[in-house]
């Protein structure tokens, strides 16, 4: 469905020159989800930004269903791929009303004919009732506003979502539903997911295959299933399982139960 | 425990709007020896609130009301603004969550410092300069007397929040309240601070407050836990025993994070009970 080709992405010139991302090539199978991880600065969020258009591709190729994106990206590309943001409380045009915010795609696309049959049933796939669909973002809580953008990446039936950290701006509990919401969305309409993520639990319960990334530079690829059983052969790819684990002390004091 | 360093009883945070009233805090109580406290809860819940309130930090509509709120003896809601201030950054200090928003950004993160420093304690530039490099150091930053004369905007998250770290603890204070001092951080960053917050506050034996919506984080780090749901606390633990939390939103809260080990699908999600915030 996406296949990523030696990707480079290069910021600035001369002194101020950085590259982003350097070399990274994966590929995702149609219906599959992919994950990319990494610390701030590896690159993740470029990526995903390369191929939606937001970032520039300085060499390299990005495939989407076998064709070579072109540059500026074509309303048809945007057909097929959507994006979902970070930070609900930013991604949201706070003066627009959510009905207003979910025809915007309809009407850039000239698809303005059923809008509101199509509106409600975007509000309905991400768990919303009508009574939603006039509301302001800031009548509405994290997790509400972060269903909302991702009803308003769905509406145009897109192929393949990319995932910008969905679930790190929202408290535990409302993480727990919004991941089970993309994780039934994709079954239900046979999504293709790249999650970035820098959190390795969320990753490997959303994704099969993952990127771990580092200043940069694809450092492993590897499966949720190896995670899961500690099966990583980098160092950093290790530390980052170790750190998802929470905070032990170091072995310098060993484990003594504060029952002294 | 002799007598605690940190006694707080029926504190109550109330904000008045055109909308009515909004209790943020309903009535918390504890009592905080020289250990590590965490408090956890969602975001509304009133754990950042209750840090500021003690430290007497509540944004202006807001309104503090507590049976009694002393720290070491002082008590903290008739004292005067003067001895206030002398306490404030110099007996009890505050890490804030996003070093890009709680450093001045025209001044130096070392003159940051020595300004903390001499706000609190009579010394001289050349001392309070040598106490400051002294701090980076504490906190592991790499080359001190460059840090020293960097701005916040050069530096990344990670070494501001230790920037910031050094800061609150170059007065040496008798207690920290931590509001979330890793979550604009990575993981592994965050570790690493958080080692280092562990470090100083074992070897200099002060009391912490760590706030913070990350209940497995808290439970690693801390000593005792308090669950903060809708203004109260709802559940009070040693953390070590957190996985035999009796209340349905600390148990709720604990299943439905994601985790390595087991892979539950779908997460079990929170059904919250309206009787929870009564």
């Amino acid at each position: 469905m996406l296949d990523i080709q030696n990707l480079n992405v290069v910021f600035g010139t001369g002194r101020l020159r950085v590259e982003a991302v350097k070399n990274v090539s994966f590929h995702v199978e149609p219906g599959a989800a992919y994950g990319l991880v990494g610390e701030s600065g590896s690159g993740k969020s470029t990526v995903l930004r390369a191929i939606c258009g937001l970032a520039p591709i300085t060499s390299g190729r990005v495939l989407v269903d076998g064709k070579e994106v072109t540059t500026p990206r074509s309303k048809a590309f945007y057909r097929t791929v959507q994006m979902v943001f970070q930070d609900p409380y930013a991604s949201l045009h706070p003066r627009h009303t959510v009905d207003r915010t979910l025809s915007e795609p309809l009407a850039i696309h000239g698809e303005k004919k059923d809008a509101e049959a199509r509106i409600l049933q975007a509000l309905r796939e991400v768990g919303l009732g009508p009574s939603f669909r006039f509301r302001y973002p800031h009548q509405l809580s994290g997790g509400q506003r972060q269903r909302i953008a991702i009803a308003r990446a769905l509406i145009l039936r897109p192929k393949v979502l990319l995932l910008d950290e969905p679930t790190s701006a929202l408290d535990a509990s409302v993480q727990a539903e919004i991941l089970n919401l993309l994780d039934d969305l994709r079954r239900r309409l046979g999504l293709t997911y790249i999650l970035v993520s820098h959190d390795l639990a969320v990753v490997a319960h959303l994704c099969e295959r993952l990127l771990v990334m580092q200043h940069g530079e694809a450092v492993e690829e590897t499966t949720a299933d190896a995670l899961r059983s500690g099966d990583a052969s980098n160092a950093y790819t290790r530390s980052l399982i170790h750190a998802s684990q929470g905070f032990t002390r170091v072995a310098t004091q060993p484990a003594q139960a504060p029952a002294a | 425990m002799t007598k605690p360093l940190l006694d707080v009883e029926d504190l109550r945070v109330r904000f008045h709007l055109r909308t009515g009233t909004v209790e943020a805090v309903r009535g918390v109580s504890f009592q905080l020896g020289r250990e590590r406290l965490g408090i956890v809860g969602e975001s509304g819940s009133g754990k950042s609130q209750t840090g500021r309130a003690i430290l007497g930090l509540t944004p202006p509509p807001g309104e503090v009301k507590a049976k009694r709120l002393a720290f070491d003896g002082i008590d903290l809601l008739t004292a005067s603004k003067k001895t206030l201030r002398t306490l404030r950054g110099g007996r009890i200090s505050m890490v804030m969550q996003d070093p890009k928003y709680s450093l001045n950004p025209v001044m130096t993160i070392g003159e940051q410092i020595i300004e903390a420093y001499q706000a609190h304690a009579k010394a001289g530039r050349g001392e309070a300069r040598d106490r400051a490099l002294a701090m980076l150091e504490a906190v592991k930053m790499r080359d001190p007397g460059r840090v020293f004369s960097l701005y916040p905007h050069e530096v990344s998250g990670g070494m501001g929040q230790r920037a910031m770290i050094a800061m609150m603890l170059v007065t040496e204070p008798d207690l920290l309240i931590a509001d979330e001092p890793t979550s604009a951080l990575d993981v592994t960053v965050s570790m690493e601070v958080l080692r280092i917050l562990d470090e100083l506050v074992t070897e200099r034996g002060m009391g912490l407050i760590f706030i913070s919506h990350d209940l497995k984080l808290v439970s690693s780090f801390c000593d005792r836990v308090l669950v903060m749901y809708a203004g109260r606390v709802v559940e009070e633990l040693e953390a070590k025993n957190l996985r035999e939390a009796q209340h349905p939103y600390t148990q709720g809260l604990m299943r439905c994070l994601p985790t390595l080990a087991n892979d539950v699908r779908p997460l079990p999600t929170l059904n919250r009970d309206p009787s929870w915030a009564l």
